[in-house]
C-alpha cells in the first residue's frame, strides 16, 4: 500500500479497474432522476481513472437517502449515524492513515446534525475527502427543511415558507481551515470526476459540497432551476486567495459559481502531523502490549 | 491511630490556589518509599480558586482500603479549615497552623496545638506558599522523620527553579523543624518502615496505564471532571508509548471516533463522565450493531445533569444498562479499587474483541481521582492478549467473505478495511450476513431475526470467562453486606470494625454487572441470614437492578448520596441501627463539612 493517502499512480503491479467494478453489491434505491446517481458515477470513474483497488478505500456516510452511499459502492465501507461520519471516518483514516478514505452525505447530514464536527474536520485538516450531495432538502424524512434551503423555501416543516438563512458550506469550510475547497454538479460527471479525483489526490481535508437535486422533494431548486445559473470558475481564479474564493463561493441568485474555489498545499494534514505516525505504519497493524524497557520506565515514574 | 498496627491519618485543608497538591505530593512520596501502604481521597469543588479543599492521607504498615474514620494530624492553611475540622480532633491528635494569620478556637481536651509563627521562621518571606514548606518541616518532627527526607525531597522538587527557590524552601523547614523540636512533643509512636518501597498512582493514571498495557493504541476524550485524568496521563506518554490521543470537539465525536478508530482493528478507549456518556451512548448502539470491539469508561460524579462536578456518586448504573435504543449485546464491569481498574481494562479489552461488542467500565470520582499505594509486584504490565476472531492478513484465494456470517457461535470472523480479500461493508443499520442493508427496501423479517439472534447468542459463553461473585469473611455470617465497585473498600473494613462490636458480617463485592451472575448470586444471598445491599444511589440502582435479575428481595439498604463516599463507620453503624430494627434505609449523616 502506498504511504498517506495521496494516490500513487505509477508502478501499480495490479490491473487497472474500470468504473465498474466500483459497482456495489446492490443497485441504489434512489428515485429516477436523483442527483445522487450521478455522484455515484462519478466517484466510480475517478477511483477507476486513479488505479485504486477497491481495498483500499473506505467509504464513510452517515444516514439519509445519499449516505446509504457505501452500498453502492465497491470497496470498505461503514454506514454510521446520522450526522457522525466525519469523526467514526477520522479515526479510522488516524488508524490506518494508509487507507484512502471518502467521506459521503448529504446537507442534513453534514451541515445539520454534523454541524459540530464539519467545523472541527475543517480546522483539523484530516486527509479526508468530503463528498457532500446537497439538494437543500431532507429528502429521507420526506422533505422538510434543511440547513442549506433557501430562505423563504415551502417545506413539510415550513409550509408557510422559511424564515431562516441557509449555511453556505464552502465559505464556512474555508474560513474554518479546510485545505481544498469545491462545488460540483451532478449533472457535469466529467466536471465532478476531475474535482474527485483531484480531492482525492490533496493531502488534507477536501471538501466538494455537490449540487445533488432531489427531484421528489425540492421543486425549487431543479435541474431546470440550476442550467442556467450555474457558471464554471474562471480559468484565472487564483484558489490560492482565500478571500477570492470566499467571495466567488457567496454569489447566490442569477449566477452561481461551481468549480475548485480554493487549495493550498503547504499545510500538513493531520497524520503528518501527528507524532505516532512518523514511523511504524498504520497504528491498527502494530504490536500490542509494551516492551518491558517501556513497563520500566512507567514504574519508575510511580516510586 | 489502632493499637495493633500502625493505622495513621493526615489531612492538610485550605482553599483552592493555596498549594495544598505540592506538600500532599512530599508527603505521599515520603510514605510509598519508607514502604508505607497509602490511600488519600481529596475532597474539593469545582473552582480555580478559594471554597474548601481537603486531602486526607491514610497510611499503615498494612494494605489500607479507605481514607478511615479520623485523623491524627491536621494541617490548616486557612482559618476556614482550622473552623470546620478542629471539633473533630479528639485526645492524642496534632494540629498544624500559622499562628501569625490563623486562630485556632476551642480545641478537645488532648488535642496538642502546633502553632507556626511563619513570619520569624520564614524571614518575613513574601511567598505565600511558604507556610506549606513550614508545616512539611513541623510535620517531619512530629511523625519522627529525618529532616534529612524532607530536605532530598524539595531538593529534588525546587531544583527546576534554582537554587535560591531551593535553598529558601529547605531553610524555612529546617527552621520550623527545629521550632517544632523545641515546642512541641511528637507522636509517641515515630512514623514506621515498610516491607519495601511502595509504588503510588491515581485510578485514573490506572485505567490509563490498564489500557496502555492491554495494546490501546487510540484514546479520545472530551475534558470532564473526574475522567480527565486518563486524558493527562494519555497526552503525557502517548508519544512513548505509541498511543495516538485526540481532544475532540464533544463527547459524541470522542465515541464515533474511538469506533471508527476501533474498525481498523486498532485497539481503542475513550473516557468520560455521566454527562459526556449521556452524549456517546447513541454510538454505543453503533458498536452493538457494527460489532465493533470499544472500551468506553465513564466515571461517575454527582448527578443527575451536570450535578456536583467533583463528589462521587454511584448513579450511572441504570444509564449503563440502558445506554442506546434497541437490544444488543453489552459488557459492564465496575472495578473496586485502582489496581482492579488497572487489570480490568485489559482483560475487558479481550472480552469485547472476542465477542465484538462495547464494553462500559464503570468508574468513580473515589476510585479515580483517589491516589493510592500499590505494591509494584502487584502490577501485571504484560497481560494476556486475546483478539478473538480477528482477521489481520490478506487473502488472495477468492473465497466470498460474509463479515456477519451466521455462526453457531454468533461470532462472524472480524477482517478489517485495507486487506485484500475481505472488502465488505459495516453497518449501523441491520444488515444481511455480507453487510448489504436490508433497512429498507430489503427488509426481510427472517433476515432480521437470524440476525439479530446471531448477535444475541455471542454471549452465551461469556461466563466461562469472568470470575463469579464469592463472599469475602466468614460463611455463615449474621449478616450480608452487599455492595458493587467502589464501595469494596468501607465494607471491607466496616467487617472489621462490626467483629469489634460482636456482629458477624461477610461482604458479596459484585463487579461484573453484565453479565451478571444470576446462579451464583442468588445461591450465596439465598442463604444468607440477612442480606443489606450498600451503595452511593438514592433510589438503590443496584439493588433494583439485582432484584430484576434475580427475583430477591433483601432485608435492608444503606445508602449514601451526599457526595462523599462512604467511611467505614459509617457502614457499621448502618449495619448496627439496621440490626436492632431501628430503619430498613440507613443514611449515614456526613459530621465532616467538605
Amino acid at each position: 500500500m502506498a504511504a498517506g493517502s495521496a494516490v500513487d499512480t505509477e508502478e501499480r503491479p495490479v490491473t487497472k479497474l474500470t468504473a465498474k467494478d466500483f459497482k456495489g453489491k446492490v443497485d441504489p434505491d434512489w428515485c429516477p432522476g436523483c442527483g445522487d446517481f450521478g455522484v455515484l458515477n462519478s466517484l466510480q470513474k475517478a477511483c477507476a481513472e486513479l488505479g485504486l483497488q477497491p481495498h483500499e478505500i473506505l467509504t464513510v456516510s452517515g444516514i439519509g437517502c445519499s449516505s446509504n452511499f457505501p452500498g453502492y459502492f465497491n470497496s470498505y465501507g461503514m454506514h454510521t449515524l446520522h450526522g457522525r461520519s466525519l469523526p467514526y471516518a477520522t479515526g479510522a483514516k488516524m488508524a490506518n492513515h494508509e487507507l484512502t478514505v471518502i467521506v459521503t452525505g448529504g446537507d442534513g447530514d453534514g451541515y445539520g446534525i454534523g454541524g459540530n464536527h464539519f467545523t472541527h474536520l475543517s480546522r483539523r485538516n484530516v486527509d479526508l475527502t468530503y463528498i457532500v450531495m446537497d439538494n437543500q432538502i431532507y429528502g429521507l424524512t420526506v422533505g422538510q427543511v434543511s440547513p442549506t434551503s433557501e430562505f423563504g423555501m415551502k417545506t413539510k416543516s415550513t409550509p408557510f415558507g422559511s424564515v431562516e438563512m441557509p449555511l453556505n458550506p464552502l465559505t464556512a469550510a474555508i474560513m474554518n481551515g479546510a485545505t481544498f475547497v469545491a462545488r460540483g454538479y451532478s449533472a457535469d460527471p466529467k466536471g465532478l470526476t476531475d474535482l474527485m479525483s483531484q480531492a482525492i489526490q490533496h493531502k488534507g481535508f477536501a471538501l466538494i459540497d455537490v449540487f445533488s437535486p432531489c427531484v421528489t422533494f425540492n421543486k425549487d431548486n431543479t435541474y431546470q432551476w440550476f442550467k442556467p445559473r450555474l457558471e464554471k470558475l474562471e480559468e484565472d481564479h487564483d484558489i490560492s486567495d482565500w478571500k477570492s474564493a470566499c467571495e466567488k463561493a457567496m454569489f447566490w441568485g442569477e449566477k452561481i459559481y461551481y468549480g475548485k474555489f480554493f487549495q493550498i498545499e503547504d499545510r500538513p494534514s493531520l497524520g503528518e502531523l501527528e507524532p505516532v505516525l512518523r514511523e511504524g505504519g498504520p497504528i491498527c497493524f502494530r504490536e500490542l502490549g509494551l516492551t518491558g524497557e517501556q513497563s520500566d520506565e512507567l514504574l519508575k515514574e510511580m516510586m | 491511630m489502632n493499637s495493633d498496627k500502625y493505622d495513621f491519618a493526615i489531612s492538610i485543608g485550605g482553599a483552592a490556589g493555596q498549594g495544598i497538591a505540592a506538600p500532599g505530593d512530599v508527603l505521599a512520596w515520603i510514605f510509598v518509599r519508607r514502604g508505607l501502604h497509602l490511600y488519600t481521597y481529596n475532597a474539593y469543588q469545582s473552582i480555580i480558586r478559594g471554597g474548601h479543599i481537603f486531602l486526607t492521607f491514610r497510611i499503615s504498615t498494612e494494605k489500607v482500603y479507605t481514607h478511615g474514620d479520623q485523623l491524627d494530624l491536621l494541617i490548616c492553611l486557612n482559618q476556614d479549615t482550622m473552623d470546620r475540622h478542629l471539633k473533630h480532633m479528639g485526645p492524642g491528635t496534632r494540629v498544624i497552623y500559622n499562628s501569625d494569620t490563623i486562630e485556632p478556637g476551642e480545641a478537645q481536651e488532648g488535642v496538642q496545638l502546633c502553632g507556626m509563627p511563619v513570619k520569624e521562621l520564614s524571614n518575613d518571606s513574601r511567598n505565600k506558599l511558604v507556610q506549606n514548606t513550614a508545616a512539611l518541616g513541623v510535620s517531619m518532627h512530629l511523625l519522627g522523620l529525618d529532616f534529612g527526607i524532607l530536605e532530598e525531597i524539595l531538593t529534588q522538587q525546587f531544583m527546576r527553579k534554582g537554587q535560591a527557590v531551593v535553598d529558601e524552601n529547605v531553610g524555612v523547614a529546617r527552621a520550623a523543624y527545629d521550632h517544632a523540636i523545641a515546642n512541641f512533643p511528637a507522636f509517641p509512636e515515630a512514623t514506621p518502615e515498610g516491607e519495601k518501597p511502595q509504588a503510588w498512582w491515581a485510578g485514573n493514571d490506572a485505567l490509563a496505564m490498564g489500557g496502555a498495557c492491554a495494546g490501546v493504541k487510540f484514546y479520545a476524550a472530551y475534558p470532564m471532571s473526574p475522567s480527565t485524568g486518563v486524558l493527562h496521563w494519555m497526552a503525557k506518554h502517548a508519544r512513548d508509548l505509541g498511543i495516538m490521543v485526540r481532544q475532540v470537539e464533544d463527547e459524541i465525536g470522542v465515541a464515533t471516533m474511538t469506533i471508527g478508530a476501533a474498525t481498523t482493528g486498532t485497539r481503542a478507549m475513550c473516557a468520560t463522565s455521566g454527562g459526556g456518556f449521556a452524549l456517546m451512548t447513541e454510538a454505543v448502539g453503533s458498536a452493538g450493531m457494527m460489532e465493533i470491539p470499544v472500551v468506553m469508561i465513564d466515571v461517575q460524579r454527582a448527578g443527575p445533569s451536570t450535578g456536583v462536578p467533583t463528589k462521587t456518586e454511584q448513579g450511572d448504573l441504570w444509564q449503563m444498562l440502558g445506554a442506546s435504543q434497541g437490544d444488543f449485546p453489552r459488557i459492564i464491569v465496575a472495578p473496586k479499587d485502582a489496581l482492579d481498574a488497572f487489570n480490568t481494562v485489559p482483560e475487558l479489552f479481550n472480552l469485547v474483541d472476542r465477542y465484538q461488542c462495547p464494553g462500559l467500565i464503570l468508574s468513580d470520582l473515589l476510585i479515580s481521582e483517589g491516589r493510592f499505594s500499590v505494591d509494584p509486584d502487584d502490577i501485571d504490565f504484560h497481560p494476556k492478549i486475546d483478539r478473538g476472531e480477528l482477521i489481520l492478513e490478506p487473502s488472495t484465494n477468492g473465497d466470498e467473505y460474509l463479515r456477519y456470517k451466521y455462526t453457531e457461535s454468533g461470532i462472524s470472523p472480524r477482517a478489517v478495511p485495507g486487506l485484500e480479500g475481505y472488502v465488505h461493508v459495516v453497518a449501523t443499520d441491520e444488515h444481511d450476513e455480507d453487510g448489504v442493508l436490508i433497512s429498507d427496501e430489503f427488509t426481510n423479517p427472517t433476515k432480521r431475526r437470524l440476525m439479530v439472534e446471531k448477535r444475541g447468542r455471542k454471549m452465551q459463553d461469556i461466563f466461562e470467562h469472568v470470575a463469579a461473585p464469592e463472599i469475602e469473611g466468614q460463611e455463615d455470617a449474621d449478616v450480608t453486606l452487599v455492595g458493587w465497585g467502589s464501595t469494596y473498600g468501607a465494607i471491607h473494613e466496616a467487617l472489621e470494625q462490626l467483629k469489634v462490636e460482636g456482629i458477624t458480617a461477610n461482604h458479596l463485592p459484585i463487579k461484573w454487572i453484565v453479565p451478571f451472575h444470576v446462579k451464583e448470586i442468588t445461591e450465596i444471598l439465598s442463604n444468607s441470614k440477612k442480606v443489606i445491599v450498600i451503595e452511593n444511589s438514592y433510589s438503590g440502582q443496584f439493588f433494583r437492578y439485582m432484584r430484576s435479575e434475580t427475583g430477591l428481595n433483601v432485608d435492608a439498604h444503606i445508602r449514601k448520596y451526599d457526595g462523599e463516599p462512604f467511611m467505614p463507620h459509617q457502614v457499621a453503624n448502618g449495619v448496627q441501627e439496621i440490626l436492632a430494627e431501628n430503619t430498613e434505609i440507613f443514611v449515614p449523616e456526613h459530621k465532616i463539612m467538605v
